[in-house]
């Protein structure tokens, strides 16, 4: 819970932040969705949220949750080590299986291999002693005498050596039975030995004597195979089987080495294959045998291939399964235990052999699966580290914020409670301080000499600068601590403004400053929001204007943003090029803003300005139209002053911060203002900006959305709560008056045009940079009204020139001018309009001078509408009080202008009031007529009637208003069909409707929808009321000028 | 008689009318219509105004007198003679006609008959009234006087 609530204040704290720093205008407008709830009371609601929860309490819940997360960590940590090592120790066991496995397949391999040449070779030797069976059979038994002999078998022998590699040598024995033994000794020459001990053989069954050998088993020669116990075996097994027989191994004769002793019968006849071993054995005439040495011939072999050192082979003769005998190689204690065995088929069927091999080395230490490995390992741990220590990290660092979050908090709280604090004292101190001042003024009020009446103004001035300083101290701290409180009421900006200018009026008066304001004609009349706030806003940036200004001009200026955001921003340069463009020679007016000099924004130039004039003009329905019920405003406050250094423009909002130290010195203040402004500016949820250069100026500008008010709203509201002076209704009788502004610069005419026209006065502008042009165009101008006088330009009632239309007191010799060029000057004319001079000041020389050159009053600026009314009554001569008084509540000069020459039917039954309408409508110089009845006034309005209006009572005696008018309207249309030529249409209303109007006495029964229903244009109540005759009328009449 | 004297009888009269609340802001706006061009406006008015009024009243008494009464055609001559006391300014009055038509229409015969006295009485005081100012008008005139205003 707590932690929620806490999450909510932070993220209502960067909400007003957002608001706070404000990234923009528009930006702000935005945001304002948030704060529906009270605009300007947000910041106090937001404290409220943020200081409620103390800022200890998020702490215990946190840590608590800290350590959950951390033992998460430290077994998040664990599992991944874990992980890691157990991955670690399967690739080390894969990879090692995998070389072991590959090991064994090499060991194969080479055993095989191994085995396979040797049974290659063993069998091809054996297959070479088989034919020499064949060729002892043919040449040694097939001839009488024997074809072979000894030396014929040995060379024979050593010649073919070569096809028995295996073999050390061959022997071929005799059969010699018993009885045959001494024939056979004395054919030989010699006696049968004994093998081992070549003693004389005792006598035996048979002998098998040897008689052929080879050379290198010559030591066998008449020696007895049968005595050898191996031979003996092999010999009897030979010749039973018919096949060749393999002895055991054993220790050859001479060379002792291992081997063993191959044995082929053969036999006195072939013999068929089935043959019985009796038959073979007496058929038998001798054996044919070889030895093979193993040990050194097998070596030998094996030496050829390669890797020869690497294993280790041993041949064993398997025929004994339980008792294996070694045929070649060494004691089986060496070499690895891992061996392979490959069969060994040597063609002896009752043999068995195998050869085993085995690796001479141990295997290698598996180095790559240990290093992969261990290379695993230590990357999973280095990972595992970083992670930790990331964490780690984390954990303080959100500590850390957490630590600052409650500073923070504290030191917020602190700064709220300070604002709080200043509030209640600057408002105690301000209790006593206006006794004080009070006392103060009374003792200046009595009997003083000198000195005592200057110490106590003395006194008064200061106590006065003191509680002006508390105020904005106050206002300053109530802003800080959120208490401010902005009214929501209908204002007029224009009245406000102008209490602005009557307020700084006073001040310039004599210092050469033009003060000016100029506000946009779509900025709505009534406005809803704090005007006391905005008041002291703009007096403000006003005041600070005053203060670093002594020459040029300040000028407040007030826009739709819209407009000032249609309009491009001109470049640095436009300011010089502008002059060239919009008239001939300028040489004294270097810039086109409202005194001529140059200003810090360009914005405020004539080019931008006449742009959104245009804007404002050609579009004048966009902003009346418009859905939402608030515009956007931009206010801006140009001056022509010091300017703002650059090194503390950053500083300006900053409250007691003034440019630099000496600024104070220079100028006084306090420098509070400026943040005051800026305050209020973004509590009413707009946004302040400047641009300022050194000595050039400073042009301050803020942005406000105001909702639009309604007249009727204002005349219920404001009369009750705006008690401001100035808020006495400006004087309507000046509507309808021509006014012509003759200026050099086009900013200040726009000015003077924007006041006159608040008085209703038509304006027409010469704009001109010299003054001869334009008093030909002015003399043009008259000229023109006169001699044409269609309704469409009516006559000039007044000429408006500035003092300083073409440089310093130019604008005096005007008068002059145009009497040069007219001989009669403009009093020749039919109408003389009246000269009227606008002055920034005026010393009575100067005012003789100009009443001689004609003019017929002076305007003292700054110019609003309240003294340029004054002004207009004098030189107009509305002097006579009667007519004065008049003039004030009715206007004449408009309704003159609108009806005179007009026909206008007037109908009603009762003939006072018909007297009364037609005196009221006659005095506007109408031709009036009367109708007594809805009839005879449907009569007099058979088409063609002469008539331009119609004024209809609405309840009358047989026949009302209201169907008397539908009878008209219905006629009208039958009329407009038989007449098709005329019956053009025009704002889809046929030129031959009449207007008409009702005349009611009481409003509520004759509402706006039932008049419109039966076909009237509006209604006016009785007895006539100026205001609303003059709305009423003005309608049709303003249409068809 | 002395101009300035007439002159001040005028303004005394003028705003004791005012005053008492015969008259109201409307008579003002009568006097404004005034000039040169027609200089006997309020005059012309006046009389229109009493000789209207006393057909009015005549047909309103002879209209509660008959059986049954036509409350429909009194509150049409009331109506008219509201409109016209109020082009005129006369303001006590047009107050009574409210009354009247008040009564008129719930159909209170006693009520109206009581309202009606009450106009009767209302309509002569002021057309007395306005009767001498506008006699001291003309004497002023006559004396080559102009007619005060009063504010």
């Amino acid at each position: 819970m707590c932690q929620a609530s806490s999450k909510k204040t932070m993220k209502c704290r960067t909400d007003a932040i957002a608001v706070g720093t404000g990234k923009g205008f528009q930006g702000s407008t935005i945001a304002r969705s948030n704060y529906q709830l009270g605009p300007g009371r947000l910041p106090a609601k937001w404290w409220v949220q943020a200081s409620a929860p103390p800022a200890i309490c998020p702490s215990a819940p946190n840590m608590q949750n800290q350590r959950v997360a951390k033992r998460w960590h430290l077994r998040l940590l664990v599992l991944w080590v874990l992980a890691g090592i157990s991955v670690s120790i399967w690739v080390f066991y894969s990879m090692n299986a995998d070389i072991v496995k590959r090991r064994r397949e090499r060991l194969l391999n080479m055993c095989e291999e191994r085995a396979w040449m040797l049974q290659d070779q063993f069998v091809s030797s054996l297959n070479h002693v088989r034919a020499l069976t064949a060729l002892v059979t043919t040449f040694h038994l097939g001839k009488q005498p024997s074809a072979l002999d000894q030396d014929t078998f040995a060379v024979y022998a050593a010649r073919t050596s070569f096809e028995r590699p295996l073999m050390t040598g061959v022997a071929y024995a005799i059969r010699v039975l018993h009885s045959q033994r001494e024939q056979f000794e004395r054919e030989q020459g010699w006696v049968i030995k004994k093998m081992h001990s070549n003693e004389l053989q005792p006598a035996q069954d048979e002998y098998a004597p040897t008689v052929l050998t080879q050379d290198t088993l010559s030591h066998l020669a008449s020696l007895d195979l049968m005595s050898g116990e191996e031979d003996h075996e092999n010999i009897l097994r030979a010749r039973a089987s018919g096949k060749g027989a393999l002895t055991s191994p054993f220790r050859l004769l001479e060379s002792n080495h291992l081997g063993v002793v191959l044995t082929f019968t053969v036999y006195t006849t072939d013999l068929p294959p089935d043959a019985s071993p009796e038959e073979r054995i007496n058929k038998t005439a001798g054996y044919m045998g070889g030895a093979f040495d193993f040990e050194s011939l097998v070596e030998n072999l094996l030496r050829q291939l390669a890797e020869s050192q690497a294993i280790i082979v041993n041949v064993y003769d398997i025929t004994n399964k339980s008792n294996p005998l070694v045929m070649y190689g060494l004691n089986t204690s060496i070499g690895t235990t891992v061996s392979h065995i490959s069969k060994l088929e040597f063609g002896d069927p009752l043999r068995k052999h195998e050869m085993r091999c085995r690796f001479y080395k141990q295997p290698p230490v598996p180095w790559s699966a240990i290093t992969t490995s261990t290379g695993i390992l230590v990357i999973v741990l280095l990972i595992g580290h970083i992670l930790y220590a990331a964490v780690n990290r984390i954990e303080k660092v959100e500590e850390d914020y957490r630590k600052m979050e409650e500073l923070k908090l504290l030191a917020e709280s602190a700064d709220v409670a300070r604002s709080q604090f200043l509030a209640t004292v600057s408002h105690e101190i301000r209790t006593p301080m206006n006794g004080v001042l009070g006392m103060l003024q009374m003792l200046m009020d009595t009997d003083l000499d000198a000195t005592q009446c200057d110490y106590a103004r003395t006194a008064h001035e200061s106590g006065k600068q003191l509680i002006k300083l508390i105020n904005e101290m106050l206002d300053q701290a109530k802003i800080e601590s959120g208490r401010m409180e902005l009214e929501n009421i209908p204002f007029d900006l224009r009245i406000i403004l102008d209490d602005i200018l009557s307020l700084f009026s006073a001040e310039i008066k004599d210092r050469g400053i033009e003060l000016a304001v100029f506000v946009s004609e779509k900025v709505p009349a009534v406005l809803v929001g704090d005007p006391v706030r905005l008041h002291q806003i703009i007096t403000n940036l006003v005041g600070n204007s005053v203060k670093f200004t002594d020459r040029g001009h300040i000028f407040i200026c007030v826009h739709l943003v819209d407009d000032e955001n249609r309009v491009d921003v001109p470049n640095s340069q436009a300011c010089t090029e502008q002059s060239v463009e919009v008239e001939e020679e300028e040489s004294w007016n270097s810039c086109n803003t409202l005194s001529g000099l140059e200003a810090a924004d360009k914005k405020m130039s004539w080019e931008t300005f006449k742009l959104s004039l245009m804007h404002g003009s050609s579009e004048p329905t966009s902003s009346c139209l418009e859905t939402s019920d608030t515009v956007n405003l931009l206010f801006s406050v140009e001056d022509t002053g010091v300017g703002i250094p650059y090194q503390a423009q950053e500083r300006v909002f900053m409250p007691f911060m003034q440019a630099d130290s000496s600024t104070s010195r220079n100028y006084g203040g306090t420098g509070i203002g400026l943040s005051i402004s800026k305050c209020l500016v973004e509590l009413m949820r707009g946004e302040m900006t400047f641009v300022s250069k050194p000595s050039v100026g400073t042009t301050f500008r803020f942005g406000l959305p105001l909702k639009k008010g309604d007249p009727s709203m204002f005349k219920s509201h404001a009369e009750a709560n705006w008690r401001h002076p100035q808020n006495a209704p400006l004087p309507t009788k000046f509507k309808g008056k021509k006014a012509l502004v003759v200026d050099g610069r086009p900013v200040r005419s726009q000015v003077t045009r924007y006041h006159l026209q608040r008085l209703g006065i038509f304006v027409e502008i010469i704009c001109s940079n010299e003054c001869c042009s334009a008093v030909s165009r002015v003399i043009a101008r008259c000229e023109t009204t006169n001699s044409s006088s269609s309704g469409a330009t009516g006559n000039i009632d007044m000429v408006l020139i500035d003092k300083d239309a073409w440089g310093p007191n130019t604008g005096v010799d005007f008068p002059d001018s145009l009497k040069k060029q007219t001989d009669a000057g403009l009093n020749g004319l039919l109408t003389a309009p009246k000269l009227i001079l606008l002055a920034m000041s005026l010393n009575d020389e100067e005012a003789c001078k100009a009443q001689k050159a004609g003019f017929k009053d002076i305007v003292v600026k700054p110019l609003r509408a309240s003294n340029i009314a004054l002004c207009l009554q004098v030189a107009l001569g509305f002097g006579n009080h009667r007519l004065k008084v008049r003039e004030l509540t009715e206007g004449p000069g408009s309704m003159h202008n609108l009806l005179s020459g007009k026909h206008i039917l007037v109908v009603d039954d009762n003939r006072v009031n018909r007297r009364v309408a037609e005196g009221a409508l006659v005095k506007f110089g109408a031709h009036v007529e009367c109708a007594e009845s809805g009839r005879e006034a449907i009569a007099k309005l058979q088409l063609p009637h002469k008539f331009d209006a119609c004024f209809m009572d609405v309840q009358m005696p047989e026949m009302d208003g209201f169907e008397a008018t539908r009878r008209i309207r219905k006629a009208e249309i039958a009329a407009a069909e038989r007449l098709p030529r005329n019956g053009e249409v025009k704002n889809g209303k046929h030129t031959y409707r009449v207007p008409i109007l009702a005349m009611t006495a009481d409003v509520i029964q004759a509402t706006p929808e039932e008049c419109a229903r039966c076909g009237m244009d509006g209604y006016v109540s009785k007895p006539f009321e100026e205001e609303q005759l003059y709305k009423a009328v003005a309608i049709f009449f303003e249409a068809a000028h | 008689m002395d101009v300035a004297k007439l002159q001040q009888q005028h303004l005394e009269l003028t705003q004791a009318l005012f005053k008492e609340g015969f008259l109201d802001e409307q008579f003002t706006q009568l006097q404004q219509l005034e000039d040169p061009s027609n200089p006997e406006f309020v005059a012309e008015v006046s009389t229109l105004f009493f000789d209207d009024s006393q057909r009015i009243l005549a047909e309103l008494t002879k209209s509660l007198d008959g059986d049954p009464v036509d409350f429909k055609k009194i509150d049409a001559y009331v109506h008219q003679f509201k409109g016209s006391s109020s082009s005129i300014g006369a303001h006590r009055v047009k107050v009574g006609c409210t009354v009247l038509r008040t009564c008129c229409e719930e159909e209170n015969r006693e009520g109206c008959w009581q309202a009606l006295q009450q106009v009767k009485q209302e309509f002569f005081l002021v057309k007395n009234r306005l009767e001498l100012l506008l006699q001291l008008e003309q004497q002023i005139l006559a004396e080559g006087g102009t007619i005060p205003f009063m504010e």
